[in-house]
């Protein structure tokens, strides 16, 4: 574990160089070890694959306090089993929904039900949050999946899309521009700045995909738009 | 007798409704937002005795045209208003009725404007800053546009000591902001960093409040690493494949897999918030004790100022 300053006011935490499951846990543990101390003078964390970030106020906390508050946080961590909480994501594979469903069928060689079928049995966890509020990165994509981006990104990408870009695969929480393969979207709100919490993944989360039909997706899009 | 307002007759380039920003989101991918310049929102709120996180209205580089509904106290601070219509950077009583035509902005990028009592708008996650890309926070979550009317807080007793003299200089115009190393520093050796340190760089018209683009001087890693995304701190400095580096901003994404040469300390953060599109600007390297020491003189400064 390496910790150096990134700035005057923030430190950043490594532990690796690549994406892991035994990174994943290592950084999850120390991430909620040290939001668990709630201390004030810690303005915010970023976690990341292989990483933790750690902004805190410097006329308050000083670098040398900040490792070692580091260092006994990640000694409970590794004493800690990792809890996960499982998040199940109905997704609504329809053509309308996921234009790019047949060309990732196409170039993986298998039919468009069977892109459908591994996508939505996979276990995928959460390495982290970030891009956009609620936007987590998800790792576990099945190798047969895997497709580059759109060559020319979409204007406009509608909040709840499911995509699929290299080895990642997501949901764009609020609409925006993006490059991504979309194959469903999700009648969920991922990001609700007024929900607590406001967003529906967290970091360290478990997320399993379910596939329901349009009539499904419908009423459960009509129940999310009145809460 | 009129509603404590404030109506936008004309929101200028960009207005929105900052406080200081939300801390504690990251972790879920929110940027706190929040004044660019906070040192001038700070001022301006202090100015007609609200607290310095209350919130402000944030114009760039073109001001807005307000009508205020009832007599209030307001403060500007920050770039130049023109024509200069109202003294800035001390408390000013307007009467009902009056409209304020803040006109392009000059000597800086951005100006606040303080109202006694704050602006009332819904906090969100903890704060009023207007959150553009997911458009929440602020009023309601955009740019201000014609026709909005604001309401505004009760306001808060008169300041009974003289205005502080020297808040100009705590918000002086820099053009020389000072770094720290970035965690990846290392990978783009001595030449590059050498480079950075000595070259002139232009703001360019493509900056905003999610970070500045400046051209110069092509900044090139000694070694070409495949970088793993990795959080990013305030006021970093990345570089991207074409070498042109980029100063993060207040609404920055919280992660991002380009490297990062240097960071502005905090204690400069606010001129970044000052930089105009065409300004030039040059790096001085500090260390991290000079850094914590500039941040920690700043908020003495501030402090004695409002101690007259």
């Amino acid at each position: 574990m390496q910790i150096e300053p990134a700035s005057d006011s923030s430190v950043l935490v490594r532990f690796g160089e690549s994406i892991s499951t035994a990174f994943f846990h290592e950084v999850m543990g120390l991430f909620r070890a040290l939001k668990a101390l709630d201390d004030p003078r810690i303005r915010n964390f970023h976690p990341a694959y292989a990483s933790l970030s750690i902004d805190f106020d410097p006329l308050r906390m000083s670098f040398r306090e900040i490792e070692s508050m580091m260092e006994s946080a990640v000694r409970l961590a590794r004493e800690t089993p990792l809890e996960t909480n499982l998040v199940r994501i109905p997704v609504c594979y329809d053509p309308e929904f996921g234009p790019d469903l047949d060309f990732i069928a196409e170039g993986c060689g298998i039919p468009p039900a069977e892109v459908v079928r591994l996508h939505s049995h996979a276990a995928y966890i959460v390495h982290f949050l970030g891009f956009s509020p609620g936007f987590g990165y998800l790792g576990g994509l099945p190798e047969q999946l895997e497709v580059p981006r759109l060559e020319t990104p979409r204007k406009h990408v509608p909040a709840g899309s499911v995509g699929i870009a290299g080895k990642q695969t997501g949901i764009y929480p609020v609409d925006s521009p993006g490059g991504w393969r979309l194959i469903g979207r999700t009648p969920l709100r991922m990001f609700n700045p007024l929900r607590n919490p406001p967003t529906k993944l967290q970091p360290g989360d478990a997320v399993q995909f379910v596939a329901i039909d349009r009539a499904n997706f419908d009423e459960v899009a009509k129940s999310e738009s009145s809460r | 007798m009129s509603a404590p307002e404030i109506e936008i007759l004309n929101p200028g380039l960009l207005t929105t409704v900052q406080d200081l920003g939300r801390s504690g989101w990251a972790h879920l991918g929110i940027s706190p937002a929040g004044a660019a310049d906070p040192m001038s929102a700070r001022i301006a709120n202090r100015l007609v005795g609200n607290d310095e996180g209350a919130a402000v209205l944030e114009m760039t580089l073109v001001g807005a045209t307000l009508s205020f509904r009832a007599a209030c106290t307001i403060a500007l601070v920050g770039a130049d208003i023109s024509p200069a219509i109202l003294p800035m950077f001390e408390p000013v009583q307007v009467k009902a009725g009056f409209i304020l035509d803040c006109g392009p902005l000059s000597n800086g990028a951005r100006t606040n404007l303080a109202v006694s009592g704050g602006l009332k708008v819904p906090e969100v996650l903890g704060s009023a800053s207007t959150h553009l890309a997911a458009s929440f926070g602020g009023f309601h979550g955009r740019a201000l546009r014609r026709g909005d009317v604001i309401p505004i807080g009760t306001s808060k007793p008169p300041r009974d000591r003289g205005i502080p003299t020297c808040l100009r200089e705590l918000v002086r115009r820099r053009n020389e902001i000072r770094v720290t190393r970035g965690p990846q520093h290392d990978i783009f050796g001595a030449e590059a960093w050498r480079q950075f340190c000595s070259s002139e760089y232009l703001v360019t018209e493509r900056s905003n409040r999610l970070g500045l683009r400046l051209s110069g001087t092509a900044i090139i890693p000694a070694s070409r690493t495949e970088l793993l995304t990795e959080g990013v701190s305030l006021g970093a400095i990345q570089i991207p494949p074409d070498g042109q580096p980029i100063i993060l901003f207040v609404d920055q994404q919280t992660t991002g897999g380009y490297p990062k040469i240097a960071n502005v300390i905090a204690a400069d953060m606010h001129c970044i918030g000052q930089l105009r599109p065409r300004d030039t600007v040059r790096f001085q390297t500090v260390s991290l004790e000079e850094a914590v020491a500039a941040l920690r003189e700043q908020e003495v400064s501030l402090a004695e100022a409002f101690r007259q």
